[in-house]
């Protein structure tokens, strides 16, 4: 092909000659040609080094997967390449030729496009005004005909369906994601960097998107990909790289690679895959929630008519897409939220419309989703966090004063038996990672004798390592006899601990399956509001 | 009570009515576009009260009315400026720091009055204009169209921040960076421009509203305003941060001023039942702000400083 390459930094006009739209992907069919090179990447910041003389190359036509645990430096590496860091040391070169990248518009300007793990979408804003912010318009007034029209055309041409002119609060994750990938379409983006992309979608879904991607890769881009599902990196990439620890552990090919092997480099020790519920004889029900009503926050039908029952020594797991009711349901159940219509059973006595402490005195405890926010209290101190819920009771508390002696012995106790990291029983909670807070709320609220268990998003956000261990506890507390109540957005996750699942979507149990039958596909479906095939 | 329903009082009471919502429809539009931006400003009647006393020292000393506006709304635009370097770009807390402008305005223009002026002097305010045609129409000539020019500017001035705010480029700018300027940021709009651009408008309107104030009664002292720019932020939050709403909201407000007004001239109310009947408008934010808690539609992002790096 002999037309010139297009230069990112051309101003994009808009509004001026809707009449002939520029074409869509006029991109450069040479494919593996480094686009993109990153050069001894070193990035400190206060008591941490994040990335250290780190070697990225994205190549046209190529998906080059970003691999690595919660803080290893994908984020960072990123924020770098997108302008939003500058590097201590190293340098960035595009196409050649050296460059300094001061801003995310700098970046987008040059032809870098960023679909954040957090969508950068403004809900109010319609989905033509969200791709159309930041572009200008003739005369200042915001003439979104031509973007709607290209809209359109982009979204036929790479299967990226959307409404233009849907309120993106009116759509579902998968949607505005969408809208994020045309966004950076919208502005000729030819490196795309994708950021945990189907941490938030279902397996349909990520069907789809990996369709949309290898299009654009087919078209000369260069994706970088990044996620820590690592079936889904065997699928996808065409070249994966390591990190651990701020540096650069490895470099290799999906045909020369397993899961075990990337995983082991990951974590840097040989990782568990497979572990199985033994499927046992559960006993009693022990909570049973029946046509349960709630209201989210901003007065709508959050929770609509669901019905479980939790047997003794059972996982019932709960999965769906972020936002379709998990969260209100999980405090309603915990007294945390009022209860509309239906009604909670705790061992078939009705406990609807008690205050958490009342619940947790009929033997039930939380492990909420927002563990900073609701789980802990950041500036108490570990051990403040650990007898958090006995503190106000014998051996703790007597005549109004706490002992700090027998305060002491039971968290030194808990620390150990949790293996949680920590300097100091002293230490603030806060500074501690987030798979160390997580063992904090789970050494507490596995250790109050609780025998029922609602768990929210345990192992949201934290490395492999924790996870793993927080999956041991679950199915320790599951072989004790406890009943839990799994609220999970991960679906591996629930797919693997649980003895049944429940899918829930707009407020309302799609279906339940044993654990048998709950394939990934069928599950992925019913995610989507989607009924039997 | 019989003497208040007669035609002529009841004319009178809506006209004056429409003519008292002026300040706190302009104080109150320039605060929405602040606050569709992201910022909150608490220091509207500190605002107010400068743009009340720049336009009457100005017309004191040159007698020229359209001077007086101009150095009110200047005066106005440069609080905003102080506010917009202490809030957005040193990223203090907006509510603080919004009470610290009231202060300011409340302290600086009775200094100024006492060095400058000392005793009171009356100057020539706005004149009454009637519009052509439409003034003589009996009756709603004379509620709506026998009014000085700064509450034609008032009412015209709901369109123009209405199609602004919603049909250009700047308006969605705005829009974004109240709800979601990390989105706006990686797109490359200025969160720090928009939200500065957001503020001297906003403060620039709310010296015009302490101007039509002045210019109005033809007179200033301490306190002028007494209370109407806290008036006009909780209008915005009435009119769910819509020019409609705000422009309703405001209506009322000159509505009830104008008939306690009228009561007490007419002897309906008068000792101590006038006295509490003068407090009506302060009540009756105090209903309006129980009702409208809920908030809904209010910008996300409203008094969150923006810091790229967080």
């Amino acid at each position: 092909m002999d037309h010139p390459r297009p230069r990112g930094n051309q101003p994009v006009v808009l509004g001026v000659d809707s009449s002939t739209p520029r074409p869509v992907s006029p991109m450069s069919p040479d494919l593996d040609v480094p686009m993109l090179e990153m050069r001894g990447i070193t990035k400190r910041f206060p008591g941490v080094v994040a990335n250290e003389g780190v070697d990225f190359t994205v190549r046209s036509g190529r998906v080059h997967t970003l691999l690595g645990e919660n803080g290893a430096g994908k984020s960072t590496l990123m924020k770098i390449l997108f302008g939003l860091y500058r590097p201590d040391e190293g340098s960035v070169h595009l196409e050649g030729t050296e460059v300094e990248i001061r801003s995310p518009a700098d970046a987008i300007s040059r032809g870098i496009g960023m679909i954040h793990q957090h969508f950068m979408l403004v809900p109010t804003l319609t989905v033509a005004e969200n791709v159309a912010l930041g572009l200008g318009g003739a005369w200042g007034f915001s003439d979104l005909r031509p973007i709607r029209q290209r809209l359109v055309e982009v979204s036929e041409r790479y299967g990226l369906q959307v409404d233009p002119d849907a309120f993106i609060w009116q759509l579902a994750v998968g949607e505005r994601q969408r809208v994020e990938i045309l966004k950076a379409l919208f502005r000729d983006a030819r490196i795309l960097v994708l950021d945990e992309p189907t941490a938030v979608l279902t397996p349909p879904e990520v069907t789809d998107l990996f369709t949309t991607l290898r299009q654009l890769r087919d078209d000369g881009r260069g994706l970088v990909f990044i996620s820590h599902k690592l079936h889904e990196v065997m699928e996808i990439s065409n070249e994966i790289t390591v990190l651990r620890d701020g540096r650069i552990v490895g470099n290799t090919v999906p045909e020369s690679s397993s899961r075990e092997s990337l995983a082991q480099m990951m974590v840097g020790r040989p990782v568990l895959f497979t572990r199985t519920v033994q499927p046992h004889d559960p006993g009693e029900d022990r909570l049973v929630v029946r046509d349960l009503v709630v209201q989210g926050d901003r007065g709508n039908l959050a929770v609509d008519k669901v019905s479980l029952s939790v047997r003794a020594g059972e996982i019932l797991g709960v999965a769906g897409v972020s936002g379709n009711g998990q969260r209100e349901l999980a405090e309603a159940i915990f007294g945390l939220r009022p209860v509309e219509s239906g009604g909670i059973d705790i061992d078939g006595v009705p406990a609807d419309s008690l205050a958490p402490k009342a619940v947790r005195s009929k033997g039930m405890a939380y492990v909420p989703e927002e563990r900073m926010r609701d789980g802990v209290i950041g500036e108490f101190t570990v051990a403040e966090n650990l007898v958090l819920v006995d503190h106000g009771s014998p051996p703790y508390t007597r005549w109004g004063f706490l002992r700090f002696g027998a305060i002491k012995k039971q968290c030194t106790r808990l620390v150990q038996r949790y293996s949680v990291k920590t300097p100091m029983l002293e230490t603030l909670t806060r500074s501690l990672s987030g798979g160390n807070i997580q063992k904090v709320v789970i050494a507490r609220e596995f250790s109050c004798g609780a025998e029922i268990l609602v768990v929210s998003q345990p192992t949201r956000g934290i490395d492999v390592g924790a996870a793993e261990y927080v999956h041991e506890q679950l199915l320790g507390q599951r072989t004790a006899g406890a009943a839990i109540l799994l609220i999970s957005e991960d679906l591996d996750e629930v797919l693997q601990m649980s003895d049944r699942v429940a899918v829930i979507f707009r407020g309302q149990i799609m279906d339940q399956l044993p654990r048998s039958e709950a394939t990934a596909m069928r599950v992925g479906r019913l995610m989507m509001g989607l009924k039997a095939e | 009570m019989s003497e208040f329903f007669t035609t002529t009082a009841i004319v009178a009471t809506l006209a004056s009515g429409i003519r008292l919502s002026a300040p706190f429809l302009i104080a109150a539009l320039g605060e929405s576009v602040g606050q569709r931006a992201g910022v909150l400003n608490l220091g509207v009647e500190g605002v107010m009260l400068i743009g009340a006393y720049a336009a009457y020292n100005t017309a004191l000393e040159t007698g020229n009315v359209l001077a007086a506006v101009f150095v009110a709304v200047l005066m106005g635009v440069l609080m905003g400026a102080i506010y917009a370097f202490i809030t957005v770009v040193m990223h203090a807390q907006q509510g603080i720091s919004g009470i610290g402008i009231y202060l300011f305005g409340l302290g600086i223009t009775d200094l100024l009055f006492q060095k400058q002026v000392g005793t009171p002097k009356p100057i020539d305010g706005l004149q009454t204009t009637s519009v052509p045609l439409l003034g003589d129409i009996p009756t709603v000539g004379e509620i709506f169209f026998r009014h000085n020019a700064l509450v034609y500017v008032a009412y015209l001035l709901i369109p123009v921040v209405w199609f602004v705010v919603n049909r250009t480029t700047f308006g969605l700018n705005i829009r974004s960076v109240g709800e979601t300027p990390e989105a706006a940021d990686t797109l490359g709009v200025s969160v720090t421009w928009t939200r500065v651009s957001a503020i001297l408008i906003g403060n620039g309107l709310a010296a015009l509203a302490g101007a039509a104030l002045a210019l109005e009664i033809g007179i200033f002292q301490y306190n002028l305003t007494a209370g109407q720019g806290f008036i006009a932020i909780a209008l915005v939050y009435f009119g769910a941060w819509r020019p409609s709403g705000i422009m309703a909201g405001a209506l009322l407000f000159g509505i009830v001023s104008s008939t306690v007004l009228q009561w007490k001239t007419l002897g309906i109310v008068s000792g101590s039942a006038s006295s509490f009947t003068a407090m009506a408008p302060a009540v009756l934010t105090i209903l309006v702000l129980v009702v409208v808690s809920r908030r809904i539609g209010q910008p996300s992002a409203l008094t969150n400083p923006f810091d790229r790096s967080d």
